[in-house]
């Protein structure tokens, strides 16, 4: 399934990279059954999947991070030489850029270079690694700000973002033939996943080949000439972008995405909201049973004016027992998951101090809530008891959910919830959050995706940490919100 | 189903503390070898003794350490010995204040336990550093305060901290009610959730709801309270307070709650373990000192065996 | 956050400490003042570079005191008898320390308890060396330590190139660049292609060699040795990393702020006997001094870090 682009000449005919039957065990998991594919020059590879499908798998054995328990992985390098294994992959210009940052962020931007280019050794290394990385800097996000010299953990996400994937296509003393870019748009705003994109077109053009995987299916439809679609670690569709539609793609991924309930939400809007039960100084205001939504660029100070917020509000030997406010973490490692304890424990953490008799925990009524809320929130699992980290990151994020909610606090913080989740989760969850509304409580949610923000009944945009539109009913609408974003951009205000 | 008998099982084999009892008990045995089995009773009795002091120590720290990564408090000795010192000269030898010198050795420790937390939390000192900068303070105060005098302590509290009631140390009768009392602690009541989810994700604690400071406050302050118990008792059973009686204990404390098994990463105590640590560490140099080697091989062996059962143990418990 | 802004406070401190002490002593600001004040600086900013390269790392090392008196013992007996198998057992011990970084990756133990565990092994075998203080300096030691440079004093000179050399080294090179990388992010570094393993052995390695230069200078400067010479490096030499501007975790150190650091410790115990404080205070002055500094760095980066609740250490 080859894209002749012309550019690449006789190789392109030649793939990159070839699976055939790929395996790869944990256990007695198959996070990989059988997978074969093969990525040739030009094309660029959109490839979706639930969370837990096994893309996450692929792209290590195509890497060559993990060895395949049976099957096999063959490179072809750019003289034609085929091998196999971690070196082959690295010698054949696989680059991978993960949804998990991977930089140091105590080294400089340039420094983190040094890590993948193993090249940049001896006397001058340093001036080299500036010159790679501000080219591809320069050349993939025109208007960046970033200096080389720069200590990532002093930048912000979407710039350690946006350095990874300068990082990926960097020159080096292999030039990149194959970059796989894992939810590489997550923590960028509309505006750079655009630039982004287009580099993802040119590159490929060129004769470059790109594995592209987002849940943002628009995203995959614009760039992708080719998508798999994986399902519990096989690939179960493989075609041409242009045969699929948004839909067909869902259903190929076997989760039928629920009707939208628009009209009836806006209706029963009217009488759930009260009156007003927070203010706070940046001028976020919130009534009783209202959907607040936080939007504009990422990074403009949304996740700081939440976080800000909450603090204030919690913390005190007071609001042990009577929270005043819960929160949904979306960066789950950073900000929610305790990964030594059962899922149990995770769920019942911020209801605790409701269940205590004598300073002690009484267990029967901890199981009886873990329980209701496995059944409400539909959380996939047998047994209570697992370890938290044995559920996908869907179902960990369900968890999440059930710790916030399951609190008596009136007003939840969520932080951009649904990052990475899959579509499905995604609607139940927007379910849930109506329902809890519709018992009178409020939500502030801070979200990069545009179409959630529009579930909101006010929105909140953002500019340089300050708000800049409050929109409210009809008026909450993609262009609006892109144009309280950006409005004013070049003025200078 | 038969997996998860499976991995009950694998749990129980990994359990740490399973390591340090028997190598404790390897030790025992080996000791007794040597005089063919004759003192076996007053070989038991002396660990037992011995080990409480480093117990009730190593659960203080215990506690410290399951915050997580940097948690460590290295005022243990200076507190043990400031409480020591401070309270003997308090009690000045006389019967009736056991009690209230009993009290005012607990307040060095609640003052000393809140100065630490306060140095951490206001000056945002890792700490290691903080613990360690204020235990200089604290080993100024007891030098000054003692000047040089040896204090005996009331008879009937030495009397106390010799004997033993049925057969068993009364030391260790109060080392073992402290371990329960501690175990309940972490494993049923709130706050030891609360501790444990400080260690393992302070920021995630913090946005459930958990009041970290607060728990980071109590947690420093129990390290310290144990501490200057300990130093008390210690002064107590060997007849008055001396400047460098905590000095060993900092080496120990650590060394118990990682040789019983918990997680120095943070988020996970083992109560069980650290009497199994603190067993083992008297036994192996008693075992040794029996055997006749010198300072230079016991602290050696010592070195070495700590290493060994650190890598058996927690290899065991990480590489899956 | 940035490095050049963290170097900041060190130097300041130790110029205050400096001051205060040209102060109250004026004859200190010669020649022999400068020499006698900062001679014993030598060891401590080797043994604080060593302990930099294991916090580099994410670990700490709490058996550098015993290891640099171990050390110390066996320059001023075995070096000095023996040069060829003195230095083969520094170069055996120097290996012994990258195979314990080696084992506390593989085995992915606490670096905490197996360094205390190694505390107990370097004592333990600088006691068998050395039952009794005792030994002499090798004379080409103590030749080299008591060199009188023109104009500046050698514990300076000495100083300043250990600053340099190691900035060199740790901040500018591309090796030195790769170990603070574990220490910023082990797991992209493996996932790079790199050992681990092999990498953590490094920093060990640089340790011990760093190590075993403190302890070589120690006895050039007191001609003998004991087993309990330089116990207290340990706790000063994480002081000095920590005073010098190095955080605990994430790889975050500076070489020249550790010998920095080094120099304001050493700095302060002569400073404590120029203000003739009572000897009962002297370790409790020390103390203070430490929280003195560390609660002025916080004024500095207050307006840093804000939002940054959950620093766990």
């Amino acid at each position: 399934m080859q894209l002749a682009t012309g550019a690449g000449g006789p190789e392109s005919d030649v793939p990159l990279v070839a699976l055939s039957g790929a395996c790869v065990h944990f256990g007695a998991v198959r996070a990989l059954d059988g997978v074969s594919l093969t990525i040739s020059p030009g094309e660029c590879v959109g490839l979706i999947g639930h969370n837990g499908a096994g893309k996450s798998t692929a792209v290590n054995v195509i890497n060559g991070g993990l060895t395949p328990t049976s099957g096999s992985v063959q490179y072809t390098l750019a003289d034609g030489t085929v091998g196999t294994g971690a070196a082959f992959a690295r010698a054949c210009g696989i680059r991978s850029v993960f949804q998990e940052l991977s930089l140091c962020p105590n080294l400089t931007v340039m420094e983190n270079l040094r890590v993948p280019h193993r090249d940049l050794t001896g006397f001058g290394w340093r001036k080299t690694a500036a010159g790679r990385i501000s080219r591809a800097l320069d050349e993939i996000f025109p208007d960046h700000r970033i200096e080389p010299g720069m200590t990532v953990g002093d930048l912000t996400l979407a710039e350690r973002q946006m350095v990874e994937i300068a990082a990926g296509f960097a020159e080096g003393a292999t030039p990149a033939r194959l970059v796989i870019l894992d939810e590489p748009t997550s923590s960028l705003d509309a505006a750079i996943a655009r630039q982004l994109l287009q580099h993802v077109r040119r590159f490929c053009a060129n004769g470059g080949a790109v594995i592209f995987i987002s849940h943002m299916l628009g995203e995959v439809f614009e760039v992708a000439t080719r998508i798999d679609v994986m399902k519990d670690g096989k690939i179960i569709a493989s075609k041409p972008a242009s045969d699929f539609t948004p839909q067909s793609l869902i259903n190929a991924m076997g989760h039928v995405a629920k009707e939208k309930a628009e009209a009836g939400s806006a209706v029963e809007s009217g009488q759930r909201i009260g009156g007003e039960v927070l203010r706070t100084t940046e001028g976020l205001t919130a009534r009783k049973g209202e959907i607040v939504g936080l939007a504009g660029l990422a990074g403009h100070g949304q996740a700081e004016a939440l976080a800000r917020f909450f603090m204030s509000r919690s913390g005190g030997l007071r609001q042990v027992k009577e929270p005043e406010v819960a929160f949904v973490a979306g960066d789950r490692g950073r900000d929610g998951v305790m990964p030594l304890w059962s899922i149990l424990r995770n769920l019942t953490l911020t209801h605790l101090p409701s269940l205590v008799r004598h300073g002690l925990v009484v267990s029967a009524a901890e199981r009886k809530l873990g329980a209701d809320w496995k059944e409400r929130i539909g959380i996939r699992t047998d047994n209570l008891e697992n370890l938290i980290l044995s559920l996908s990151g869907g179902n960990q994020q369900k968890v999440l959910f059930a710790r916030a909610l399951a609190s008596t606090a009136p007003i939840v913080v969520m932080d951009d919830p649904m990052r990475g989740v899959d579509v499905g989760t995604k609607q139940e969850a927007y379910e849930m959050i109506r329902w809890e509304a519709g018992r009178g409580r409020t939500f502030l949610w801070y979200s990069t995706e545009t179409d959630e923000v529009c579930q909101c009944d006010r929105v909140f945009v953002f500019r340089n940490g300050r708000i800049s539109a409050e929109l409210t009913g009809s008026d909450i609408n993609e262009e609006n919100i892109l144009a309280a974003s950006f409005e004013m951009q070049g003025d200078g205000a | 189903m038969a997996s998860s008998r499976l991995s009950l099982l694998l749990a129980i084999l990994r359990r740490p503390w399973f390591w340090a009892f028997a190598a404790s008990t390897i030790a025992f045995f080996a000791t007794l070898t040597l005089s063919e089995g004759r003192g076996g009773g007053e070989l038991l009795s002396a660990a037992l003794t011995f080990a409480s002091f480093s117990a009730i120590v190593g659960i203080g720290q215990m506690f410290v350490i399951t915050l997580g990564p940097g948690n460590v408090d290295l005022s243990i000795p200076a507190t043990m010995t400031l409480a020591g010192t401070l309270s003997l000269k308090f009690m000045d030898g006389q019967t009736a204040l056991i009690l209230p010198g009993l009290g005012n050795a607990l307040a060095v420790g609640i003052a000393a336990g809140a100065f630490n937390y306060l140095l951490i939390r206001l000056l945002r000192i890792p700490p290691i550093i903080a613990t360690l900068s204020a235990s200089f303070l604290y080993q100024s105060l007891a030098i000054w305060w003692n000047r040089g005098l040896r204090i005996k302590p009331p008879e009937a509290l030495a009397d106390f901290a010799t004997g033993s009631t049925g057969g068993i140390p009364n030391l260790t009768i109060i080392g073992i009610l402290i371990a329960v009392v501690s175990w309940v602690l972490l494993e049923r009541s709130i706050f030891g959730r609360w501790v444990s989810a400080f260690g393992q994700n302070t920021r995630a604690a913090r946005l459930s709801g958990v009041p970290v400071e607060a728990v980071r406050a109590a947690t420093y302050i129990s390290s310290a309270v144990l501490a200057s118990l300990t130093g008390y008792l210690l002064a107590s059973f060997s007849g008055g307070a001396a400047l460098n009686m905590g000095t060993e204990y900092l080496l120990i404390s650590i060394a118990v709650v990682v040789i019983g098994g918990s997680s120095i990463a943070g988020g996970n105590s083992n109560v069980p373990g650290i009497w199994g640590g603190a067993l083992l560490m008297f036994l192996v140099v008693s075992m040794l000192n029996s055997y006749g080697f010198g300072a230079g091989v016991r602290l050696i062996m010592t070195g070495a065996i700590i290493i060994a059962i650190v890598a058996a143990a927690s290899g065991k418990g990480r590489s899956v | 956050m940035s490095s050049r802004y963290r170097i900041l406070l060190p130097v300041l401190s130790l110029a205050v400490l400096l001051a205060a002490v040209f102060y109250l002593q004026p004859r200190a600001m010669s020649y022999f003042g400068l020499n006698l004040l900062f001679n014993l600086a030598i060891p401590i900013a080797l043994a604080t570079i060593a302990q930099m390269m294991v916090i580099m790392v994410n670990d700490i090392d709490l058996s550098i005191g015993t290891f640099v008196s171990f050390v110390a013992c066996v320059t001023a007996t075995f070096l000095n008898e023996a040069p060829l198998l003195g230095a083969a057992i520094l170069l055996a011990s120097i290996l012994a320390y990258a195979a314990i970084g080696a084992l506390i990756h593989l085995r992915q133990l606490p670096a905490i308890v197996v360094t205390l565990g190694m505390s107990f092994v370097w004592g333990g075998l600088a006691v068998l060396l050395l039952p009794s203080p005792g030994g002499t300096s090798p004379a080409w030691i103590r030749a080299v330590m008591t060199v009188k440079p023109p104009l500046v004093p050698m514990a300076v000179v000495a100083c300043l190139l250990i600053a340099g050399l190691t900035h060199l080294l740790i901040m500018r090179s591309a090796t030195g660049t790769l170990l603070r990388a574990v220490g910023g992010n082990a797991q992209a570094v493996a996932r790079s292609g790199w050992s681990v393993t092999g990498l953590k052995a490094g920093a060990y390695a640089l340790a011990g060699f760093f190590g075993v230069l403190s302890g070589i200078c120690l006895v050039g400067l007191t001609t003998s040795a004991d087993a309990n010479i330089a116990l207290r490096y340990t706790l000063l030499s994480i002081a000095g990393v920590i005073l010098g501007g190095g955080e605990f975790t994430g790889g975050r150190v500076s070489p020249v702020g550790a010998v920095i650091g080094a120099l304001t410790l050493a700095l302060a115990g002569s400073f404590l006997s120029f203000m003739r404080l009572s000897p009962d205070w002297q370790i409790g002055a020390q103390g203070a001094i430490l929280i003195l500094v560390l609660a002025v760095r916080l004024l500095f980066s207050r307006h840093g870090k804000k939002w940054r609740v959950a620093n766990n250490g």
